[in-house]
């Protein structure tokens, strides 16, 4: 039984959450991005890009998590099927990803859109009268400024999309919660499969709490 | 067109033309019709009541505001709605704002180096050299490794008006510079400015500091009600104002 553990199931439950860790990560660059700009879009952008990005926030925010899922690996299925004239079993890790991207970055938008309005007027204008091209200030100036602002609401939402990972099991993905769910039908232990699933769940969303803790700390310099 | 400009017989007609420049915030007249031609090297206060219209005016110079009527021009270079003007104007001319507005997080070396770096195209090395050149200037070297918020506030200010000067502008627009100041602090900053002053750069400055505009001003605009109600030297105009509202203004500020 323990050599068992070790051996086989143990090693499945830590490639599960490498795959998950990959997974949050991918999504958390790509939904960090797209938040920003969705953000940026909801302060800068006309009143087109505006509504657009008001309307993607609202959709996205307003249906279940499951459903975005089910409808971008399905859909995604349904379009390439449709662009290449064959049936194609869109990848998982990708729909995956993409899914929960869309879903972060409708709140971190909001997040960012808050955090760009709290820097001061006076620091894009000091940035502008110094000659700084629109999009100096903005990298340069406002930016770091609002990345500050943003990272408690920001790292909070990063903790969640970690637990969201387990969501994507649904379409077959071996991530944590599905690699759980296989060894505890094989073990017929689920208490302590999931239990130990728990654990490793724990010691991921500890390490990154503590990574934007130091983030939080570092950004903060130069403040008083 | 004031009349030293005009007298001057300039065909440029000075470093900044403005003609009857307006501006509307909403349904607030804001600058009515304003005309102003400022020479090279002159220093210009501009004084008046709050409301008056003063910061918006020096806040088209370098369009951080966009007049709604007129024309302004700065170094031969019309500001309309072109990016390429508006950003050529904007590496001519420094600002010195009421509230500092450094960037908070970056050391106060890094505050004056950004601009050069990014808008002239200088060398990391080259722009610390001209950084600590000004830094030095206004008495403020030995602070370049702290950030803004370990500087009082005569500091900080002394910092903004360095990474001002470190884009080497052919003019230099300060906005109440003193304002946001503590008493006991007043005075370093003034005496930065009138440092700057003897450098023969074009001067415009907003303040409510009499003894600077009588030391240093070639020329005092009194504003109200966003027009310009009068100019003239310090000498004319703190002795004999022409107008009730000037009176009326300087029997408030000069106590």
């Amino acid at each position: 039984m323990t050599m068992e553990w070790v051996s086989g199931y143990g090693l499945q439950l830590i490639f599960g959450a490498v795959t998950t860790l990959s997974v949050a990560l991918v999504a958390l660059v790509v939904g960090t991005v797209l938040g920003i700009s969705l953000g940026t879009a909801k302060i800068y952008g006309a009143k087109p890009l505006r509504y657009s990005a008001e309307a993607y926030t609202a959709v996205v925010r307003g249906v279940p998590d499951l459903i975005v899922i089910y409808l971008i690996y399905f859909g995604g299925t349904v379009a390439l099927t449709k662009l290449t004239g064959e049936y194609v079993d869109i990848n998982g890790f990708a729909a995956g990803v993409a899914a929960l991207a869309f879903i972060f970055a409708a709140y971190a938008g909001d997040i960012f859109r808050g955090a760009i309005g709290q820097v001061p007027r006076g620091q894009t204008e000091a940035a502008h009268a110094l000659g700084l091209s629109r999009r100096a200030a903005f990298f340069r100036i406002i930016l770091p400024q609002a990345w500050r602002l943003a990272l408690p609401g920001f790292g909070n939402l990063a903790i969640i999309l970690i637990k969201q990972t387990s969501l994507i099991s649904v379409i077959g993905l071996e991530e944590l919660l599905r690699t759980s769910s296989v060894i505890s039908g094989a073990t017929r232990q689920p208490f302590l499969v999931y239990f130990v699933a728990a654990i490793l769940y724990l010691i991921i969303t500890s390490v990154v709490s503590w990574g934007f803790r130091n983030a939080g700390i570092r950004s903060n310099r130069g403040f008083a | 067109m004031s009349v030293r400009a005009m007298e001057s017989g300039s065909s440029e007609g000075g470093t900044v033309v403005m003609s009857a420049v307006t501006k509307r915030f909403g349904s607030f007249a804001a600058l009515k019709g304003i005309g102003l031609s400022v020479d090279r090297g002159e220093k210009i206060v501009i004084c008046g009541p709050s409301g008056s219209g003063k910061s918006t005016l020096i806040r088209c110079i370098n369009r951080i505001e966009k007049h709604d009527g007129g024309s302004i021009v700065v170094e031969g270079c019309l500001l309309d709605h072109r990016l390429t003007n508006i950003e050529k104007v904007r590496r001519e001319v420094g600002m010195v704002f009421q509230s500092f507005n450094l960037f908070p997080h970056m050391t106060v070396l890094a505050n004056c180096m950004l601009a050069p770096m990014l808008v002239r195209g200088l060398k990391a090395a080259e722009a610390e050299e001209v950084a600590i050149s000004y830094l030095r200037r206004v008495r403020i070297a030995d602070q370049a490794a702290k950030y803004p918020s370990q500087l009082s506030g005569g500091q900080q200010q002394r910092v903004a008006i360095a990474r001002a000067m470190c884009m080497k502008p052919k003019i230099m627009l300060l906005d109440e510079p003193t304002s946001a100041l503590d008493p006991e602090m007043v005075k370093e900053v003034l005496n930065t400015m009138i440092e700057l002053a003897g450098d023969g750069m074009t001067m415009i400055c907003v303040t409510h500091e009499m003894g600077f505009a009588r030391q240093v001003a070639d020329r005092v605009i009194f504003m109200d009600d966003g027009t310009i109600v009068e100019e003239g030297t310090p000498e004319q105009f703190f002795r004999q104002p022409k107008t009730q509202r000037a009176r009326d203004f300087l029997s408030q500020v000069l106590h």
